[in-house]
């Protein structure tokens, strides 16, 4: 730039002495108040953007200073430019950044406690104890397996339910363990552990009693005819209600696994109550989605007895019991018992393993393992009636007025255990397993993968020796038809109903003056008859 | 040989004896009807063409599982009597193929619960959507309400909105329905993975639809796995 000339604005900044505005304003107060005005301009915020000219001067100059970048002169209105953006971004960034670090921070710090834990208490223990036949099942080797057929979790969550069951391993007395699968919910999911408890170690869960209604009704009953004592008794209620059929014991049939279940890896395990076969004849009838939280009431026609934690268990045991299944000949009965109903089975040491290619083609090669639930509700049939007698042995005249009433009950027998997979019956036309091998193109390594499809969601693998059942879906039963929930019960008759009751219909006019005819006609027979009796005396 | 811009795999539909695969191609305008192809295996695919409007709703009556067999005969009869009567009529067989099947449920799926989030898409003043490249991803506030979320179909709900609410709505991004409105009520449900991390939502009404979207990045997207039938009885399992 050459020197300035009088007319051009930059004339005289370059001499020491003068300032632009020398020529314009001698008076130094005028000036600084000029100056003042002029500063108060380029400080007057913008309407839009909310920046001013001044501040953003100010950092356009700033960055220059800072960055230094050549040829300033021709890129100076996008550095203008990124400025204003810059300006932008990092306000908001500092408002974000606040907020992300929260949820993930508590999430990781929950997680972070699966991790420390075990490193303490892990490496005392192994020092200590001999490695014996440890509890905690190899997750991961069971996720790589079923992930050859496209099922399962991702890595991580794999590998944080895997450090969750060993924290629970750690706190509780397990025998042994299993991850038996994760059901989804609204808000929450599900995962759940299947475990053996101990002998001698189980405590006894506080049994939720069922309140029955209609006892709740009779006593009701009982309260008014008290108070009606006066007047006559309301005939009473006959109706006795059916005598609750008593849950299985804890470690057999449907109660013989605890099941844990927690809502994520990290939050502590919760032990699911047993099962009782009121709750799994309820939870055939409905059809419901789990929110997630154990202590949500289930709200259903017929109502169900319990709150969602009975709900889980009831369809935990009922897939179970439908889907859990091994290669045939891998469990056998123990030689000594000979009892049908024998609920114990054990490994078969010598058992050969089908190759992959015969699990996959007939269904012959698996077998249930665990047992069926009957309509009852429970794997051994119990007879109602003996429940009644054992309760009321006193009157023995009720025993022989009900067991006039009550219809034999028929016992109600299941598949054995270790039923054949091909004995089980499809929907319609749908058979109940769809079985595959993992890929085609590489036989040696594949695994045979069976897909329920009575309970989607169910897999089972088996390769060799290794197999496994799991569970991934929403927890219902697979029904072509729609759900249709059960009808109210017809109303009951409240008293028998006899002449004595009856309405009739009351006489009308015609039919009562020719009873009144009638009547006046056999009072005056009679006065006749008197009359002659009369003249016959005298 | 398609000439699609960008290839997605919309998902898998598990047929009792085999599974099908399906891919969606798109063109240059998103909002057109997307082209599909199946496969059984992942190497051949078969464009799916799209089928007319009355073979899509008898399909529609069909109920139960997929077979696997993309040649695989229904026989319209079984389900509905009339409709078998209406094709007799017209000369043509009371069946239909499972192909047709599967290209009314896609369709069926995509129309109901395909969704994609707020913002991800503009709409142009001459009519055709675009994705939105300064879509920065919703926020985790934002990502946790169902109003974040828009199907992407024609919309049916926005002429009903109230003028109050339609004052708030940008044109440009604000043109499909959002899923508050979706009868019934509580038929998605939302959860948040990993701490805050991944927002994944599931449809209750085509069980398996799973989409997922990283708040504050450009990732989304949703995918359907499972056996291709609608879940009526969701009003009995809310």
């Amino acid at each position: 730039h050459g020197p300035y000339q009088p007319h051009e604005p930059g004339y005289g900044l370059d001499q020491p002495e003068y300032t632009p505005y020398d020529d314009q304003i001698p008076d130094p107060e005028a000036r600084t108040l000029a100056i003042h005005n002029a500063k108060a301009y380029l400080l007057k915020t913008s309407t839009v953007s909310g920046q001013n000219v001044y501040d953003h001067l100010a950092n356009v100059l700033t960055k220059i200073l800072d960055e230094q970048p050549t040829n300033t002169v021709d890129i100076i209105e996008s550095i203008s430019n990124d400025v204003k953006c810059g300006q932008f971004q990092k306000k908001m960034d500092t408002l974000r950044d606040e907020h992300e670090i929260l949820p993930a921070f508590e999430a990781a710090e929950k997680c972070k406690a699966l991790f420390i834990k075990e490193n303490g208490e892990e490496n005392e223990e192994i020092i200590e104890e001999e490695i014996g036949h440890t509890p905690l099942p190899n997750v991961m080797q069971t996720a790589f397996y079923f992930e050859q057929a496209g099922i399962g979790l991702s890595k991580d969550e794999s590998y944080y339910i895997f450090l969750a069951l060993k924290s629970l391993i750690n706190v509780q007395p397990i025998q042994t363990c299993r991850f038996w699968g994760k059901i989804l919910g609204l808000e929450m999911n599900y995962i759940i552990a299947e475990v053996e408890l101990r002998e001698g170690e189980e405590e006894e869960a506080a049994g939720e009693e069922v309140t029955e209604e209609e006892g709740k009704g009779m006593d009701e009953v009982e309260e008014e005819d008290k108070e009606k004592e006066k007047e006559d008794e309301p005939p009473k209620s006959t109706y006795k209600p059916p005598p609750e059929i008593p849950k299985e014991e804890n470690g057999t049939g449907a109660n013989k696994y605890v099941y844990f279940v927690c809502n994520e890896p990290g939050k502590p395990w919760v032990k699911l109550p047993p099962v009782t076969p009121a709750q799994i004849v309820c939870a055939r009838k409905i059809k419901k989605f789990f929110t997630g939280r154990l202590e949500a009431p289930v709200v259903s026609f017929p109502p169900f007895p319990g709150n969602e934690a009975n709900y889980l268990r009831a369809q935990i045991a009922r897939i179970s019991a439908g889907t859990h299944i091994s290669p045939t000949g891998f469990y056998q009965f123990p030689e000594e018992e000979e009892e049908e109903e024998g609920d114990t089975y054990e490994e078969n040491p010598d058992f050969e393993p089908p190759s992959v290619a015969e699990m996959v083609d007939s269904l012959s090669t698996w077998a249930h393992h665990v047992k069926n639930i009957l309509k009852q509700g429970r794997c051994v049939w119990i007879n109602p009636k003996k429940i009644e007698e054992k309760d009321e042995e006193e009157e023995e005249e009720e025993e022989e007025e009900k067991s006039e009433e009550m219809e034999e009950e028929q016992e109600e027998t299941g598949p054995p255990l270790l039923t054949l997979l091909s004995e089980d019956e499809g929907i319609k036309d749908i058979p109940a397993w769809t079985a595959q091998a993992s890929t085609d193109l590489i036989p040696q390594h594949s695994v045979a993968i069976l897909q329920s499809n009575r309970w989607p969601g169910a897999y089972a693998f088996a390769s060799g020796r290794t197999f496994e059942n799991i569970y991934f879906g929403w927890g219902h039963k697979y029904s072509p038809e729609n759900h249709n929930p059960i009808l109210p019960p017809p109303v009951q008759t409240e008293y028998p109903s006899g002449p004595a009751i009856t309405e009739t219909r009351d006489p009308t006019l015609e039919e009562e003056l020719a009873f009144k005819a009638a009547q006046e006609a056999l009072a005056a027979d009679e006065e006749e008859e008197e009359e002659e009796e009369e003249e016959e005396d005298d | 040989d398609y000439r699609f811009e960008r290839v997605w795999f919309w998902g898998c539909i598990q047929g009792v004896r085999g599974a099908y695969y399906i891919a969606e191609g798109l063109g240059p305008d998103r909002a057109a009807p997307r082209r599909r192809l199946y496969s059984l295996n992942c190497l051949d695919w078969s464009l799916l063409t799209p089928a007319s409007r009355e073979k899509v709703a008898r399909a529609r009556q069909l109920k139960g599982r997929f077979q696997g067999d993309p040649s695989f005969q229904y026989n319209l009869a079984d389900t509905s009597a009339e409709a078998a009567e209406t094709l007799l009529e017209g000369g043509k067989e009371p069946v239909i193929k499972e192909e047709t099947r599967l290209i009314a449920t896609i369709e069926q799926i995509d129309k109901a619960v395909g969704i994609v989030p707020r913002g991800a898409f503009v709409k142009t003043p001459l009519g055709s959507v675009h994705e939105n490249r300064h879509f920065e991803g919703l926020s985790l506030v934002e990502a946790k309400k169902l109003c974040s979320y828009f199907h992407f179909t024609e919309p049916v709900n926005l002429k009903n909105k109230t003028l109050l609410e339609k004052a708030n709505l940008d044109p440009s991004t604000d043109f499909l329905d959002s899923l508050e409105h979706d009868i019934p009520q509580g038929s998605w449900s939302v959860q948040v993975e990993k701490g805050g991390t991944v927002v994944v939502l599931r449809s209750l009404l085509w069980l398996g639809l799973t989409f997922y979207h990283v708040p504050m990045t450009k990732q989304y997207g949703y995918i359907y796995f499972g056996t291709g039938e609608k879940n009526i009885d969701l009003p009995f399992m809310l």
